[in-house]
């Protein structure tokens, strides 16, 4: 292992790390809920197990996230996003994300921050089972397969 | 005033995973590659988060009703099981193939990235096989 201090930025990523924690704050203590981004979207899905009410924060939630880069960029230019897969790759990634996140009952959000601030067993186990797979799948496609 | 608080709270989310470098699906992939140039940066994202939530669970944990007089509705499920450690290898490879998980999914769609929008079509149609399994299982299992 060869720590890439160039890219190495923790101050921003302790920052925003604290201001997803202040949004999980926020819709706990406020709404209740659980920040956990495939639930909030995957509950959508499910239009028979809605009360009254409960799309519409939902969709709240989601439309906020959609509109952060553009309230970003009233103060500061975005800084860069690179996407190193072609279309098809992005398709399957998304596809496994969506079918994984709904079996699996939450993402990084909803296991890795929330879960693991509870600290939830079920929401550790699901962290270190998606980050090793992570691990494995990169170095498969980058160090194995040498395709990315 | 419900959902008031959820766009806020999406906002917030949002502008925190762009600061933090999450929405960046190569600095992910950077993160991921521990056996190339590694970089530690969203370990600490995740301490961040933790450090600030975990009071906000101390407290919720303690409350049956939110601040807007709305039901505390924490997960109770504590099991550990199959779908649980399957579902969760299946979304880390996919992580791990595009650098992308859901919410930095849905911010890089609304600033305006074609694959952005792509990943959020192919995740939420993944949600859809889900459901439709989901409901096929319990029609089997209800006839039978």
């Amino acid at each position: 292992m060869t720590i890439d201090f160039a890219s190495f930025t923790p101050l921003a990523a302790l920052a925003g790390g604290a201001l997803i924690g202040l949004a999980a704050a926020m819709l706990v203590l406020c709404n209740g809920r659980i920040a956990g981004v495939s639930g909030i979207v995957g509950g959508l899905l499910r239009p028979n197990a809605n009360a009254a009410g409960d799309v519409g924060w939902r969709l709240a939630f989601v439309i906020g996230l959609l509109a952060a880069p553009l309230l970003y960029q009233l103060f500061a230019a975005l800084p860069a996003s690179v996407i190193a897969s072609g279309n098809g790759g992005i398709i399957i990634a998304g596809l496994l994300v969506g079918i994984g996140t709904r079996y699996g009952s939450g993402c990084t959000s909803g296991h890795g921050v929330c879960g693991l601030s509870r600290f939830s067993a079920r929401s550790l186990v699901a962290t270190l089972t998606f980050m090793a797979a992570g691990f494995i799948t990169v170095f498969v496609m980058r160090h194995v397969l040498d395709v990315a | 005033m419900n959902a008031l608080f959820a766009f806020l709270a999406g906002l917030v989310f949002g502008i925190g995973l762009i600061v933090s470098g999450m929405s960046n699906p190569a600095k992910v992939i950077g993160f991921l590659d521990l056996a190339g140039w590694w970089d530690p940066s969203l370990a600490l994202v995740m301490v961040g988060a933790i450090a600030v939530g975990a009071g906000a669970y101390a407290l919720a944990k303690r409350r049956t009703t939110s601040l807007l007089g709305l039901p505390m509705l924490l997960p109770a499920a504590t099991h550990i099981d199959r779908r649980l450690v399957l579902g969760s290898a299946l979304f880390g490879v996919g992580w791990g193939l595009a650098g992308i998980c859901p919410g930095p999914a849905l911010v890089l769609a609304g600033a305006g990235f074609a694959q952005g929008g792509l990943f959020v079509a192919a995740m939420v149609a993944g949600m859809a096989i889900f459901e439709g399994l989901e409901r096929f299982n319990g029609r089997a299992r209800a006839t039978r």
